[in-house]
């Protein structure tokens, strides 16, 4: 029997969450799916069960601010279904969800759906990322703060951005041991975002000076090279070596048992992908987002991002971004009126410019180097299917030949994870080959289901649900 | 390749990977589980035959994909551990199509 809500928010992050609570403040009936066990996203995951614990105190404060939002979602009488898998959604008049739960589907319509589907880590390949042992920095952040683990032995941490730096300390706070770590920030950075910067010191002088103490006691423990332009992991069955070249043309070979990579976030884009959203291209994250209005709706009626899925802008602003959709939401289900919706926006307006004030500035200092999106030949591009960039490269010709007749043709973007780590990289690949910019080449088109369902699990929509 | 850290000390439960029964945390999530075994991978490539482990642990690669309670490729990285689970490494393309 398929259920009927006014908004269907996809999520638990800090968005969802955050949309949750305006939305039953303002009397809609909201249901909340994400694929995790427990609320607060991939920033605040496990907070509920480590609140106040050791393991929170080490994964430090922006971590433990998570259980204040998570207790008020809890509180806000919201439902709330973990362990949910969207599969499908349809937009038009209201929206159609499908969901997958413990092995069965079902559906829910919807007045509103609001997508909070955050952030994955950008694909970076290189020549044996597929090897065992070769994992990204993230993942292994997850498993600290899910399961209370950490590397055993001493590893490589390789990546740009804030988050590798703040692993490695959480990694060093918790009795690990970083082997070394391998700047791959691109040399002369410093000089080209200065002008980005005073906006940055003005909105959060704090993360920026904490980004550099880390950076300072990290070079006072291990071994820290900069400027890595190409790495290369190597070994039978398993991770034995890792080859580093940096931009100055020092080669060096270690031995490692796990290499962590990390090089930025990309907006999850698949469900506005398949629902035929317009999304626009953001240089400085080189990444697509799908196109907003001032409160998240898509060009898609009824449809609303918030959180990272609209742009990478960390967890303060993807809760400004949820509170502010959900306003939207209730105003348009006739709980405010548009004028009480536009008040009530004007502060949460206010804060969100601020919270993304730094966001120039580490877009652009952070902005990977080019091998990320075009790596050597010989570097598998789909993981899922095996293919190669020179397989990628061979369809190149005067057809000019766009992602889906590559995919056709080489089954890259076909597997289980369906584009989800090739899809920026053939495009890079066709751009640059064919001389077209990436936004021109564009992406794989999505087509449903957006996560594989058995039969099995259709089998338990029920029938005359599915046909009317 | 991991180790639980010192100062946790979850509720043990028993599972079964590949039929060797093998204590594992509550909570914890199948990936996790794996990367802590000797041989901390969870299945071969339908491709090549590669080893694959967890990659992203935040079901997006599909890489972490096994064999749970005699179902083929569940996402391990979502799949939190059950007493008496049995979880077997995944060869090659599941016999099951899903
Ligand atoms: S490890 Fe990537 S989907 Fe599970």
């Amino acid at each position: 029997m398929s259920r009927h809500v006014d908004l269907l928010i996809v999520g638990a992050g800090p968005a969802g969450m955050s949309a949750a609570i305006v939305a039953k403040r303002h009397g809609l009936r909201v249901l909340v799916v994400d694929e995790q066990p427990s609320p607060g996203g991939q920033i605040w995951r496990n907070i509920e069960n480590l609140a106040g614990t050791p393991r929170a105190g080490l994964l430090g404060k922006a971590y433990g601010e998570g259980a204040a939002v998570v207790g008020r979602f809890r509180a806000s009488g919201a439902d709330y279904e973990p362990g949910t898998q969207l599969w499908h959604v349809e937009a038009g008049a209201g929206a159609r969800a499908f969901l997958r739960r413990d092995g069965a589907a079902s559906s829910v319509r919807a007045g509103c759906v609001l997508l909070a589907t955050g952030a994955q880590e950008r694909p970076a390949p290189f020549p044996g990322w597929t090897l065992p042992g070769v994992m990204t920095v993230g993942a292994a952040q997850i498993v600290l703060k899910s399961s209370g683990q950490i590397p055993s032995g001493p590893v490589w941490i390789a990546g740009c951005g804030p988050l590798p730096l703040l692993y490695a300390m959480q990694l060093l706070q918790a009795g690990g041991m970083v082997a070394g770590f391998l700047d791959t920030t691109p040399p002369g950075r410093s000089r080209e975002v200065i002008a980005a910067l005073p906006a940055a010191l003005l909105g959060a002088p704090g993360d920026l000076l904490k980004g550099l103490s880390w950076i300072a006691r990290l070079r006072r423990h291990v071994p820290y090279i900069r400027h890595v332009a190409a790495i290369e992991a190597t070994g039978e069955g398993g991770l034995e070596n890792i080859r580093y070249v940096t931009a100055d043309g020092r080669d060096a070979t270690v031995e490692a048992r796990l290499l962590l990579v990390h090089e930025g976030l990309v907006p999850t884009i698949h469900p506005t992908l398949a629902l035929g959203c317009r999304h626009v291209w953001n240089t400085d994250q080189d990444s697509f987002a799908p196109a907003l209005d001032g409160w998240g709706e898509t060009s898609e009626q009824n449809v609303f991002v918030a959180g990272d899925g609209a742009g990478i802008g960390g967890a303060r602003a993807a809760c400004l971004r949820g509170e502010l959709a959900a306003l939207r939401i209730a105003a348009k289900a006739g709980r405010l009126s548009e004028a009480e919706a536009e008040a009530l926006a004007l502060p949460v307006r206010s804060r969100l410019a601020r919270a993304l004030s730094p966001r120039r500035f580490l877009d652009r200092y952070y902005r990977p180097r080019p091998a990320v999106f075009i790596p050597p030949d010989q570097t598998i591009a789909c993981r899922c299917e095996e293919v190669r960039v020179a397989a990628i490269r061979e369809q190149i010709g005067a057809s000019r030949p766009g992602p889906n007749q590559v995919k056709a043709f080489t089954r890259a973007g076909m597997g289980p994870c369906q584009g989800r780590q090739c899809g920026y990289t053939v495009a890079h690949v066709l751009a640059a080959a064919e001389g077209r910019s990436v936004p021109d080449v564009g992406l794989y088109r999505v087509r449903p289901p957006l996560k594989p369902v058995t039969l099995g699990e259709l089998a338990a929509l029920d029938t005359m649900d599915a046909l009317s | 390749m991991f180790r639980t850290l010192d100062q946790e000390t979850g509720e043990t439960l028993t599972v079964h990977v590949d039929g060797r029964p093998v204590a594992a945390i509550a909570d914890e999530s199948v990936a996790a589980l794996l990367l802590r075994q000797a041989a901390p991978w969870c299945r071969t490539t339908p491709v090549s035959g590669a080893l694959r482990a967890p990659y992203c642990m935040m079901g997006v690669c599909f890489d972490c994909l096994a064999v749970v309670d005699g179902v083929p490729s569940v996402q391990t990285c979502l799949t939190p551990v059950r007493e008496g689970m049995r979880i077997e490494r995944q060869q090659g393309r599941p016999d099951v199509t899903p």
